[in-house]
């Protein structure tokens, strides 16, 4: 019965819908994503200055990758500061940012104790993620930029915490640790959220047999907790990575100023720049700013590779189950 | 006396447990405290003079400048070619509006597509849009300005509208609300009906979306609005549509306009619709946010 039915739309054939439902997509996609990745890589095999759109073969990417001892070369250590300084950035701002949600997330959806309000918490913790980052990142300079006249400064000359002013922005670290607290400060309550589904996923009942069992709180949640939650967490991780290497509002909008300060230049910051030609030895450097685009391309599809396998890992053993 | 041990065991979990509780609530508050207090402190800087910041800087209660902020925001020859709150409100709104409406229906059209049809390339498509979903368009960005320059789109609209027709992530989740909770025979009885094919969609399939395009049409909404990187590598001359977040980073870090308290206002001004949108919606958008990542 089943088969004659099936049979029969054969005859009439819907198929052609399927392809006129998903062609806008693909239609769009090929214009606005694969067609200018393309050109991306068409751009990063050609000259940079005065030299743009001339051929220059692998130039770019031997100049980012390998140094050289002409003008170009000088770009590998700008590239790759800028990449370890994206690291520092987004491994500063993950790990307070995981272990606060973790915490919490574990706190709200602990069934023993209900903390009163969660609902409320939830709900304001979760709000400097919706907040626009460009106006967060001015709100951070009004607060720390400039010499005396920042609120942060006057505030702490005030209470008499510091003698004299501090200039958070041109120091190292100061201005990399609000970077960090800001990209934490946006991102926990965004990865509570995604720990809590993966908590709340896990069968109760679980927990009930290890409470008969003796199980205490820390126990069971490194035992039991842990172990459950690992594919949200390599999801959390890998995802909040290929964000970070994007990592370019804050740190960008924080260091424009007078005299401008490289230790906030990320990847993406580096990018801008190069294809802007704001500052730099060359010029507009189109080749060299699409060539760092396609190795963190490169290094994003790896990345989503990895998940992409973990998560068809732990889906393919259901599915063997299922056949068995 | 076992009774009594047990008893006494059980008041003693009960307060620990109260203990446990109370130290909970209060680093909540804590936690809650600090994620509101920049929030809080723009809105409250916004409504004081260029003086009592700059002298004061923190302050907790609202002052009585307000108006004068906005005055000489408004006012002000240096602010007005940078800043111009109704039309940065209303470039933001439609380049947000018409890329949410976009990413809707057609994420809604692909996903119903890619499941209510049977074709040879369905499955293969549908790992596509899985495979593409975390390539982030900020790598792209170089060849992308020079291709909207080579088709004369710089400093032009469309560009930040018109991509949201293939957004991945959002087929995704369209595709998961569709298997769970999508009957296909109702698409089969349309068509007994003598329904034809993208009337069935537009009629039977998008009212029965509905709950999940609420969800993605805040996220995408929010996405697009707050969206900082591709109008300003887009929007290179004076007279491009800037949008909100553009108008504000002008404002802040102009030096020829040193009024600290209209600075702060100008942020306040571009933080308080999204604001005011996310404590309206905010009980979808917190089930929301974990509904489009977790699988299974």
């Amino acid at each position: 019965m089943k088969n004659d039915s099936t049979s029969r739309h054969k005859v009439i054939s819907y198929a052609k819908y399927g392809y006129f439902f998903i062609l806008p997509f693909f239609l769009t996609y090929a214009f606005f994503m694969i067609y200018p990745l393309i050109y991306t890589f068409i751009l990063s095999l050609q000259g940079n200055g005065k030299k743009l759109g001339e051929f220059v073969g692998f130039d770019n990417y031997r100049a980012l990758l390998f140094g050289g001892s002409d003008s170009l070369g000088l770009h590998q250590e700008a590239f790759w500061s800028s990449m370890g300084r994206t690291l520092i950035l987004w491994a500063g701002n993950f790990v307070v940012q995981i272990i606060l949600s973790l915490l919490l997330a574990v706190w709200f959806s602990d069934s023993r104790i209900k903390v009163k309000g969660a609902g409320f918490f939830k709900v304001a913790m979760y709000m400097p993620n919706i907040i626009t980052a460009a106006s967060v990142a001015s709100m951070m300079v009004m607060l720390f930029a400039g010499q005396k006249d920042n609120a942060i400064n006057s505030m702490l000359l005030n209470l008499g915490i510091i003698g004299e002013p501090f200039d958070f922005i041109s120091d190292e670290w100061a201005s990399r640790i609000i970077v960090m607290f800001v990209q934490s400060w946006m991102w926990y309550g965004n990865t509570m959220l995604l720990l809590m589904s993966g908590i709340f996923g896990i069968d109760t009942s679980i927990y009930e047999a290890a409470s008969i069992d003796g199980s205490s709180g820390m126990h069971t949640f490194i035992n039991i907790t842990m172990p459950i939650l690992k594919p949200i967490f390599i999801y959390v991780f890998i995802t909040s990575m290929i964000g970070g290497l994007q990592m370019f509002d804050i740190p960008y909008l924080f260091h424009t100023g007078a005299d401008y300060k490289p230790h906030l230049e990320t990847a993406a910051v580096y990018i801008f720049r190069n294809f802007r030609g704001s500052g730099n030895i060359l010029g507009r450097n189109h080749g060299l700013a699409a060539a760092a685009s396609m190795i963190l391309f490169v290094i994003t599809v790896a990345l989503g590779i990895f998940i992409f396998k973990f998560n068809s890992e732990s889906t393919g053993i259901k599915k063997r189950k299922k056949k068995g | 006396m076992d009774k009594k041990a047990a008893a006494a065991r059980e008041q003693a979990y009960q307060r620990s447990l109260k203990v446990h509780g109370i130290i909970r609530l209060i680093v909540c508050i804590l936690i809650t405290v600090i994620s509101l207090f920049p929030i809080y402190i723009i809105v409250i800087n916004a409504t004081r003079s260029h003086e009592a910041v700059a002298t004061q800087g923190v302050a907790f209660l609202p002052g009585g400048d307000l108006i004068n902020n906005f005055n000489s925001l408004l006012t002000n020859e240096y602010v007005a070619e940078l800043f111009d709150p109704l039309k940065g409100y209303l470039n933001s709104l439609i380049i947000a509006g018409g890329s949410t409406l976009l990413a809707v229906f057609f994420s809604g059209l692909t996903a119903y597509g890619l499941t209510v049809y049977d074709f040879k390339l369905k499955g293969a498509a549908t790992i596509f849009v899985l495979a593409v979903m975390m390539i982030p368009t900020q790598v792209i960005s170089v060849g992308f300005m020079n291709f909207m320059a080579q088709i004369g789109l710089l400093n032009n609209m469309i560009p930040l509208i018109l991509p949201s027709i293939a957004s991945p992530a959002v087929v995704f989740f369209m595709l998961q609300y569709m298997k769970s909770s999508f009957p296909l025979e109702i698409v089969e009885a349309a068509r007994i009906d003598g329904c034809g094919e993208f009337r069935t969609f537009l009629q039977i399939g998008l009212p029965m979306l509905k709950p999940a395009f609420a969800v993605q049409a805040i996220f995408a909404f929010v996405a697009s609005w707050n969206n900082y990187y591709t109008p300003s590598m887009l929007f290179v001359s004076p007279d491009a549509p800037k949008t909100m977040p553009m108008m504000v980073t002008a404002v802040v870090n102009s030096y020829n306009f040193n009024e600290f308290g209209a600075k702060y206002l100008a942020i306040t001004l571009s933080v308080l619709p999204v604001i005011i949108v996310y404590l309206a919606l905010s009980k979808f958008i917190v089930k929301g946010v974990a509904l489009g990542a977790v699988k299974g």
